[in-house]
């Protein structure tokens, strides 16, 4: 089969454009039916409605509520990995400590967080600590457990390496358990991301005067469904903000941990 | 043997219990002296315990049973004056050639001197990488990699150099190149040797003399010196006394005859 060089060279683009021109369909096909059917706005608005929408609020109204979800997301993801990776490191180290706290863990973990921060915040008030615990609860279990996964699947020999060396276990953690633990951990910090912005937002729901999620919860109770899509297309574009840094910092710092095809 | 052997193991003997109470016996009467700078291949068969005996010398595991001395002391810990290569190369990804090599100096006092880094330096020449030093693990072939943890066991110059198959992962043609490499090395920086193998013609290419085991439990079926004149070559494969004694070893591992 022979092809003109023009029709070869539109098909490789239209290869390389793809995954962006099946979105970009997918979008008409949404606006179009939206206008065909004439599907009401507070059922289902069309993307044109919800850029409008989206448009009509004030950029430093936006930035106020994005600047408050991110605030407590952030915080309640820092508090969770400064927190899971020590209580893996103890977890992975001692048979006592996993025998002991695993289960607590687990309790915690089997929680709906959801039920729980009502409670949490009718406990500790409507301030960044109940929000900050309760996007912490959400986002620290993957964490561990990948960390501990991650720890104890060193190579036994390096650590019969490091023991015929006589280095010690602070030593053996630090130079061979954790770096080879990286890929394990930012696994889950790539996990993590994403459920801090579902705890922060919980958080919110529950109580808040700013913040997206309070937003969100704002636009719908006034029937102002595009206004909530386009939060919602906000919190979205937070989220994989967020995954993105994960991913660039990884590619940054632990270039090694990465499958060569993506570093 | 006059001087004092360097290893010296008598009716050394190796346990391990099992979860539900039972044990098994990994070595049993083993008893031999390992003289300086000699090269001692262990052939035997998967299970004869080869290396649990690598694990003992290097203290890595404690003895149920019997004598085990290094230098006529009792090992009761790692020792600072023993190498170790692994079957597989156990590299450290994050580092590149040079760091991987200077890593047990890292990691056993905490940072590496520019002498030691010179030492390193040294060390990739002598296994034949110094143009590779600032090249990242994941860039070397299998026996290049192998070659760097040689390199590695070299850095603290101990007097005893533990091998647990480390060439067992490479290919065929590789494996032999590393064979000779690693008589090369030997006969610049000589060394005390155990070599595990489950190859009859490495054993016999590289050793002075082979222990050679069974299995469960694991025991010394016999020790042979090998006939071989050194330095030894590629002419030393096509040698009479290297087909014969190849030839014998098998006759004593395989316990039903090979057609």
């Amino acid at each position: 089969m022979t092809m003109s060089p023009r029709v070869s060279r539109t098909l490789v683009l239209l290869n390389r454009f793809a995954p962006a021109l099946t979105f970009i369909a997918l979008l008409l096909l949404w606006e179009g039916s939206c206008r065909f059917f004439a599907i009401p706005s507070f059922l289902l608005p069309s993307p044109s409605a919800i850029v409008i929408a989206g448009a009509n609020i004030e950029w430093t109204l936006w930035l106020g509520h994005i600047w408050a979800t991110l605030r407590v997301a952030a915080m309640g993801f820092v508090l969770a990995v400064v927190v899971s990776i020590p209580l893996a490191i103890a977890l992975a180290n001692s048979r006592f400590l996993s025998r002991t706290l695993y289960p607590i863990l687990i309790i915690v973990q089997s929680t709906p967080v959801v039920a729980v921060a009502p409670i949490i915040v009718t406990t500790l008030g409507a301030a960044d600590l109940p929000r900050v615990l309760i996007t912490f609860m959400i986002a620290f279990f993957p964490i561990v457990v990948s960390t501990v996964t991650g720890l104890l699947a060193t190579p036994e020999e390096l650590i019969e390496l490091s023991r015929s060396l006589k280095a010690g276990r602070a030593r053996e953690v630090l130079h061979i358990r954790l770096p080879f633990a990286l890929p394990y951990i930012f696994s889950a910090l790539k996990i993590a991301t994403t459920l801090s912005v579902v705890g922060a937002v919980v958080a919110e729901f529950v109580a808040a005067e700013r913040g997206l999620g309070f937003f969100i919860m704002f636009s719908t109770s006034f029937f102002k469904v595009p206004q909530a899509f386009a939060g919602l297309i906000v919190l979205v574009a937070l989220s994989l903000a967020m995954f993105r840094l994960c991913v660039i910092v990884q590619r940054r710092f632990a270039p090694w941990s990465l499958p060569k095809s993506e570093r | 043997m006059t001087s004092q052997p360097v290893i010296h193991f008598a009716d050394l003997k190796q346990t391990f219990g099992k979860d539900d109470g039972s044990s098994v016996t990994a070595l049993d009467g083993i008893t031999f002296d390992i003289g300086r700078h000699e090269f001692i291949a262990v052939l035997g068969p998967s299970g004869c315990g080869k290396s649990t005996l690598l694990r003992l010398i290097a203290g890595l595991i404690k003895p149920t049973g019997g004598t085990l001395e290094i230098y006529g002391l009792q090992v009761t810990e790692p020792r600072d004056d023993i190498g170790i290569v692994f079957q597989k190369p156990t590299l450290l990804p994050w580092f590149n050639v040079l760091d991987n090599v200077t890593f047990p100096m890292r990691h056993k006092y905490g940072r590496v001197t520019a002498e030691e880094r010179v030492r390193a330096q040294e060390l990739l020449a002598l296994v034949g990488l110094s143009d590779f030093a600032g090249k990242q693990i994941d860039e070397l072939s299998g026996g290049m990699q192998q070659r760097v943890a040689i390199a590695r066991a070299l850095l603290l110059d101990p007097d005893i150099l533990l091998m647990d198959e480390p060439f067992s992962a490479l290919d065929a043609l590789t494996r032999e190149e590393m064979s000779f490499e690693l008589l090369r090395i030997w006969t610049e920086r000589p060394k005390t040797v155990l070599f595990i193998t489950h190859s009859i013609p490495e054993a016999l290419l590289l050793a002075d003399r082979i222990v050679v085991m069974s299995a469960r439990p694991g025991r010394v079926r016999e020790i042979l010196d090998v006939p071989l004149a050194r330095p030894r070559s590629l002419a030393s494969l096509s040698d009479p006394a290297f087909t014969e004694m190849a030839n014998y070893i098998r006759g004593q591992l395989f316990t039903r005859p090979v057609a």
